[in-house]
């Protein structure tokens, strides 16, 4: 059974969801970023249901584990969505829109492929191994996605702060979930100690998001460049 | 095997990006001016020196804590550590190393300067709410 802390943090982390998508209403960016509200409120959705799941099956039950990895993955792949959403608003002057829809579904269907071929070779429990493996290779492409998006801000010299903070608190949030489901692959008995873990990391995202969308207005601009400077 | 790849990599790019959105926080602060109120308060007059961190950290736990400042205030003072980590090791053998250090570490107290500013104009706010009602 979960624990107070981990209801708390799992009640804290669905209020900044909904924060962030009040924030964006408020300060009139929810069209702009569309796909990233949308992400939000699946993601609020998946809370509801994973509750009703747990409060009937119970924390231990199969059903609990295969809805939880399940909706892990289809908000991941909302979220690739959201990523491709930000190349679009990076790109926008190249007109690439219709080639990135296809890129993004191809490396979908890749990852998916690649993981099953990884899981299929090496284990008899096929479908709760597959959630995992797929998982972490999904967070793993997200991030070298979010590392190639930063790439294209630094060389396109984007300057809008919000995207700009937006695109490295999306990094954090892979690199930190890809790093996780690494370790549970690795030591698969530290599960208990990396699944709360990874609710703090959730609630990053939103957290990062609500400042994002709060505190920085979408005229206010910040060259990147200046953020990688480093002492010679 | 790939599951280590996957480790290695995921926390050498986590880190990069965590040092750049930091930076991106200070950089917003940067741009803002510290009343003479908190200039009084904090000691910061012209520069803000590192030292000085834990005192301003300290002044705004006093104030009421704004919850879309928590994130920013939270991964600013983790960057802070990394940075009194770097400055007691690599910083040693690199003196250009130092100076960045000590300049970020100035730009963090900055940040949590500007930040114990907007909890103290909040705090008046509810304060003058509270007076009104």
């Amino acid at each position: 059974m979960l624990g107070l802390t981990q209801y708390t943090i799992w009640c804290i982390c669905t209020l900044l969801e909904i924060s962030v998508v009040v924030c964006a209403l408020w300060k009139g960016a929810f069209r702009r970023y569309l796909l990233l509200n949308i992400y939000m409120l699946a993601s609020v959705a998946v809370t509801v249901g994973r509750f009703k799941i747990l409060t009937t099956y119970g924390f231990t039950s199969d059903q609990y584990v295969y809805v939880y990895y399940y909706s892990d993955t289809l908000l991941t792949i909302f979220l690739y969505f959201a990523l491709a959403s930000l190349y679009a608003h990076v790109l926008s002057d190249l007109k690439v829109e219709r080639y990135l829809r296809f890129a993004t579904l191809v490396l979908l269907a890749g990852t998916a492929l690649f993981s099953y071929a990884v899981v299929e070779q090496s284990t008899t429990r096929l479908l709760s191994r597959f959630v995992v493996e797929l998982s972490q290779n999904l967070y793993f492409v997200g991030l070298v996605l979010t590392y190639i998006l930063w790439g294209a801000i630094l060389k396109l010299r984007e300057t809008r702060m919000r995207l700009v903070q937006i695109v490295l608190s999306l990094g954090v949030y892979f690199s930190l979930f890809a790093a996780d489901y690494a370790l549970r692959n690795l030591y698969p008995s530290t599960r208990a100690l990396l699944i709360p873990l990874q609710q703090v990391i959730g609630c990053f995202l939103p957290l990062a998001w609500v400042y994002a969308f709060w505190r920085s207005p979408e005229e206010a601009r910040l060259a990147p460049s200046r953020l990688m400077a480093v002492p010679r | 095997m790939m599951a280590a790849f996957i480790f290695v990599v995921s926390m050498v790019i986590f880190l990069q990006f965590f040092v750049f959105y930091c930076r991106s926080l200070i950089a917003v602060s940067a741009k803002q001016a510290l009343s003479p109120e908190v200039q009084e308060v904090t000691g910061i007059q012209r520069a803000a020196s590192g030292e000085d961190f834990k005192r301003v950290m300290q002044l705004l736990h006093l104030c009421p804590e704004r919850p879309e400042d928590r994130n920013g205030i939270q991964a600013i003072g983790t960057y802070f550590h990394l940075l009194n980590f770097l400055s007691s090791t690599v910083a040693r053998l690199v003196p250009s190393m130092k100076s960045w250090t000590d300049s970020e570490r100035g730009h963090c107290t900055y940040f949590a300067a500007i930040a114990l500013e907007r909890r103290i104009s909040f705090s008046r706010e509810m304060l003058a709410q509270q007076m009104d009602s």
